[in-house]
Parts: C-alpha cells; structure tokens; sequence
C-alpha cells in the first residue's frame, strides 16, 4: 500500500529545495563571505580583507545615522500605531452605547474596519509617492494647501532635516493603524462577551475595563504586534526610497537614512559590495538583539480563560 | 528586512469571526458610555478623513489638468476627463507594468502555494531521516532580514538569468515567500485528520494522488489565508525588483510609479502621474470590497498566527 514512499517524498522535495537553497541559502550563506572582502564594482575580483569592513562600519557616522533612525522608528511606531491601532478597536468593538448593561461596537464600525485597513494593501512604493504629493513643498500640496487655508506658510516637510524623518514616520503610522485595529478587532471578538458584562453590572468604568480586561485578555496579540510593528521599523526600505530627497538618497543630509536604504545605495548606487553586504550582517545582528529584547520585555503571564 | 511577516504560534486556524461581543440584558443608564459615545465618533471620523483625504485627493487631481493642479490643492477639476489616465496607461507604460506585476505575481503565487504545500505535506506527514532539518532549514528564512542575501542574490540571479527575466522574478519570489508557506501550511497539514488519508491508501490511491485528490482539498482553508497573504506580499513586493528588473520594460507597477515619480521632474505630466496613481489602487480597492473578509481573516492570521 505504501510502495514508493521514498522515491514519493525525494520527488517532491527535490525541486523546491534546490530552488531554496540556490536562491536563498547559498545568498544568505555568501554573504558573510563577502562582508569579509573588498569586492567592489561589476568585476569578479575580490580580496578577502578580514574584519575591515566591520573597522570601517563602527567609525562610519551614516551606519549610526540610519541605525538610530531605525531604532527611533522601532520606538515611534509602536507606540503611535499599536497605540491608535488598540484604541480605534477598543472605541469599534466597545465603546458603544451600553443600553442593556452590554458592551458592544459603534455603529459603522464595519465601515470604519474597511476605510481604516484599505491603505495597507496599497504598496508602499505607491503610498510613497502619493504622500511625496500631499508634503509639496508649495501650496499645491494638500498638506500645505490646508495649511494655507488657515493662514500658515508652506513647510518644505521632506526638505527639512528638522520635518522629513518624522514626515516619512507619520505615512508609516498612517498605513499601519488599520491593520492593527483589524488584529485588535480579532483578538477583543475573541473575549467571551460574559466577562464585559459581569464588570459592567458590577459597575466597573470604562477605563478599568479596558485596563483589566480587554488588555490583559489580549496581551498576546499585542506582544506579537509590537515584535511584527519593531520588524517593520528595521525595514523602512521601500517608504525612505520613494520619499526622500533627491531620488531616495535618504536625504536632506542623511535626516531620513535608514540601515536598508543606505545598504541599497552602498551596494547599487556606489557598487561597494563587500561593505554593503557588512552593513547586511549588522543589520542581521541588530534584528536579532532587539527581538530578544523585545520577547524578554514582553514576558507576562498568559492569562487562561 | 525579511520579504515576508514573521508568524508565530502554530495555530493555523483562520481567526473567529470578528464580531463585537455583544449580548442583550438588562436595561440600564449609562451616561458615561453615551459621552463616551460621541467622543470616539468624533475620534473614529476623524481618523476616516485623515485616511481617505489623501487618497481621494489623489483622484480628483488626477483629473484635473496641470494648471488647475499647479494652481490650488484644494480646488475642484473643472471638467472630467479621462485623458489623463489614457496617457499614463500608454504613454507612461503603466499598461505594460501592470501587465509585468499580473505576470509575475500570479506565477509566483501559484508556484508558491504548490511547491509550499508539497513541502509542507511531506515534512507533516512523512516522518524520515532528515524530515526536521529541512523543516528548520525553511523556517530559519523567516528571521533572516532580505538584506544580508541582496548582494549575493543579485549575482546569483544574473548568472542564472533570473535578473530582468518575469518568469525569473517569479521564481526568486516563490524561493523568498516559502519559508512563510511552508511554516503556516505544514502546521495546517498537521491538523488533518490521519483516517481519510489512510482510506485513500487503501483504496489503492498512490502518494501523489493522495495528494492532490484528497489531501489539498482539504487543506483549502489554509491555502486561501497563505495566498491572500502571499499575493499581497508579492504585489507590493519593492526592494526585489529595483534591484533585480533594471530593464524599465521589466518594471513591476510600485517600481514603475515609483520611477516615474522620480522623473516626472523633467517630464511633469502631474495629472498623468496621479492618474497612474489612481489605476494601481483601483484593483486593489476592488479585490479588497470582494473579498473583504477573506483579506482581512488572511492578513491578520498571516501576520500574528
């Protein structure tokens, strides 16, 4: 009955394992290779020079430039997201009129759900782009022309180092609340209805609910939101390549570099390779501290219900 | 960083319906849940605005004509003409990269789906010598951040004629999203009961009839959640083809828009511009009003589950 489990399971794992490991592994495997040489430009020479790269990386003021602007991201972003993304879902899901000592959503609140979430299936590139509109430097904005409107002067948003980092963090915020309001509605549906009430009859306020019900019973959401909206912070690749100054230099001056950026234009702009790839590994290395941080931070006993 | 979201738990489960908790009872007043009331109203349509304005924006200046855009950002198009998204169709090729990024992603998606199920079957219900290796060999992708493979990735897919290829873009695609498939579906294809396989051998089905007859089915529920958020994942899909599709008659449609933003600088044909801007959200807005719960139950369970 089971002839041919062998050649069955050699069959069929063949391809897609040769595939991963050609395209995907041996790249990924390379890499800490190539971080170790001087390859640089389209030819195939390269000398392995040890840890220089990694010298040049600590002493490299736009690493820790574009490190801290990740880092700043990955602090800024879930607070404003996760933060406005908990309180829409909280607002949609209980915040309703409580006429019969029931908790339940506002009305519309599917209606919200789908206006909130649709910016997120855009791609970033496109947001990107059109955000590039709404901060024009001129009244023709929408951002400047509201501005104009009420009597401010034009602000150059992506032009300035003091406005452009915080300009480009705000789309991303921007995009992202939607999602975490639908991951929120799932995780707050999910609470069995019993338990709002039973705090509602014993009079418990709104407030108190929220804090010890709705979040402790959703803690794990959220902890897995905050590893997945950090995640996000240390990409930042696609919305600083649209959006920054001067055809994604990352600029005005470096004020809105990011570690996947600058990596992109150290490796295909200044054909760099070897440094580039160096920028890659302390990437890798940054991704895995914070996630311990982060799972370390969030530990908190798992509430059983 | 990495090209896909990083799953956690092993609960494959499409989340519970999101229905707010909602039970009736007795009646009684609640005055501080109807100020509350009208508070998160205020909130929640606050926040519609803040996300539809842009995009609505976007629309009507795609619309308008290039004074009537250089003139206000708040102004009304003076007539409706469709001329503008004729010319970003045509002459700014948006045609062709939708046409490139359908190409593409479908492949992709389709490849990644049955090579990431055949993967993901075998590795849940074919215990062999070497069956865990290649289980943490595929989920050991998912914590890698894109960025340390670019380098090498870029070399390896020229060789291979990969780069500027569609097909090939398809395949480095398929080889990035299967650790995220082969993750959430091998969890999936554990859940399946063992009787209506065992019955299907011995009725003389062999093992890749089993499959595809009897096992795939089954797991369809699965697959849609996986697809839903592969397809997004690889629609939007940025850093891969910048660096991989240089020849502009390869571009995928976030690459094209986002190029022709950069250059838009010389050729300003604004209303172009946001016309093309408005075609690449209509299919999504479209898919989205369709398929709104399966998106939303796929995003969600793709990212947190």
């Amino acid at each position: 009955m089971r002839q041919g489990r062998y050649r069955f399971i050699v069959g069929a794992l063949a391809g897609p394992i040769v595939l991963y490991a050609v395209l995907v592994l041996w790249p990924y495997l390379q890499s800490f290779y190539v971080s170790l040489t001087d390859w640089s430009g389209y030819t195939s020479e390269r000398r392995l020079i040890g840890l220089a790269n990694y010298e040049r990386l600590l002493k490299d003021p736009v690493f820790w430039i574009s490190l801290r602007h990740n880092l700043l991201a990955a602090v800024v972003l879930p607070v404003f997201s996760i933060g406005l993304g908990l309180f829409f879902a909280t607002m949609l899901n209980v915040a309703g009129r409580a006429k019969k000592a029931a908790v339940q959503g506002v009305r519309g609140a599917s209606f919200y759900r789908i206006v909130y979430f649709f910016p997120h299936l855009l791609s970033i590139a496109v947001i990107g782009v059109l955000w590039s509109f709404v901060y024009d430097p001129t009244g023709n904005g929408l951002l400047n022309g509201f501005l104009g409107l009420i009597g401010i002067d034009p602000v150059n948003w992506l032009g300035s180092t003091r406005t452009a980092y915080w300009a480009i963090l705000a789309v991303i915020v921007w995009v992202s609340v939607g999602f975490y309001v639908l991951v929120f509605t799932a995780a707050i549906g999910s609470i069995p209805p019993d338990m709002y009430e039973a705090a509602m009859l014993d009079g418990a306020s709104r407030w108190r609910i929220f804090w010890r019900i709705t979040v402790p019973l959703i803690w794990d959401t959220v902890q897995v939101a905050l590893v997945y909206a950090g995640i996000n912070a240390l990409d930042m690749f696609a919305i600083v390549n649209v959006m920054s100054a001067a055809g994604g230099s990352g600029g005005p001056n470096n004020s809105t570099q990011v570690l996947g950026n600058y990596i992109y234009l150290t490796a295909f702009e200044h054909g760099r390779f070897g440094y580039a790839t160096a920028l890659g590994v302390a990437l890798f290395v940054v991704t895995i501290v914070l996630a311990v941080i982060t799972l370390r931070f969030m530990r908190r006993d798992r509430v059983v219900y | 960083m990495s090209v896909h979201s990083q799953p956690r738990a092993l609960d494959p489960k499409p989340p519970a319906r999101t229905e707010p908790p909602r039970r009736s009872g007795r009646d009684q007043a609640d005055i501080g849940g109807r100020t509350l009331n009208v508070f998160s109203h205020a909130f929640l349509l606050t926040w519609a605005v803040l996300v539809i304005l842009p995009l609505l924006w976007t629309v009507l200046n795609s619309f308008k004509s290039d004074d009537e855009i250089l003139t206000s950002a708040w102004s009304l198009p003076g007539s409706f003409s469709l001329d503008s998204f004729v010319r970003a169709w045509t002459t700014a090729n948006i045609g062709q990269y939708f046409l490139n990024t359908a190409v593409v992603v479908s492949l992709g998606v389709i490849l990644t789906l049955g090579l990431g199920s055949l993967v993901a079957y075998v590795i849940a219900r074919y215990p062999f010598p070497g069956n865990r290796v290649i289980y943490f060999l595929f989920v050991a992708g998912l914590t890698f951040p894109v960025f340390l493979a670019i380098v090498p990735l870029f070399f390896v897919a020229r060789s291979l004629q990969l780069a500027n290829s569609l097909p090939g873009l398809a395949l480095i695609y398929t080889a990035y999203y299967l650790p995220f498939a082969v993750f959430f579906l091998t969890a999936y294809f554990r859940t399946l009961p063992d009787s209506i396989a065992d019955a299907a051998f011995i009725d003389g089905c062999g093992h890749w009839r089993a499959f595809f007859w009897v096992m795939l089915p089954m797991a369809r529920p699965g697959m849609i959640s996986v697809g839903i958020f592969v397809t997004i994942g690889q629609w939007n899909q940025f850093l891969l083809p910048l660096v991989l599709q240089t020849d502009p008659d390869k571009y995928v449609i976030a690459q094209g828009l986002a190029s022709l933003a950069v250059s838009q600088e010389y050729a300003s044909d604004w209303s172009g511009l946001f016309a093309g801007l408005t075609l690449s959200m209509i299919p999504v807005l479209v898919v989205y009003i369709v398929f709104q719960r399966q998106i939303e139950s796929g995003m969600v369970a793709g990212a947190v589950k």
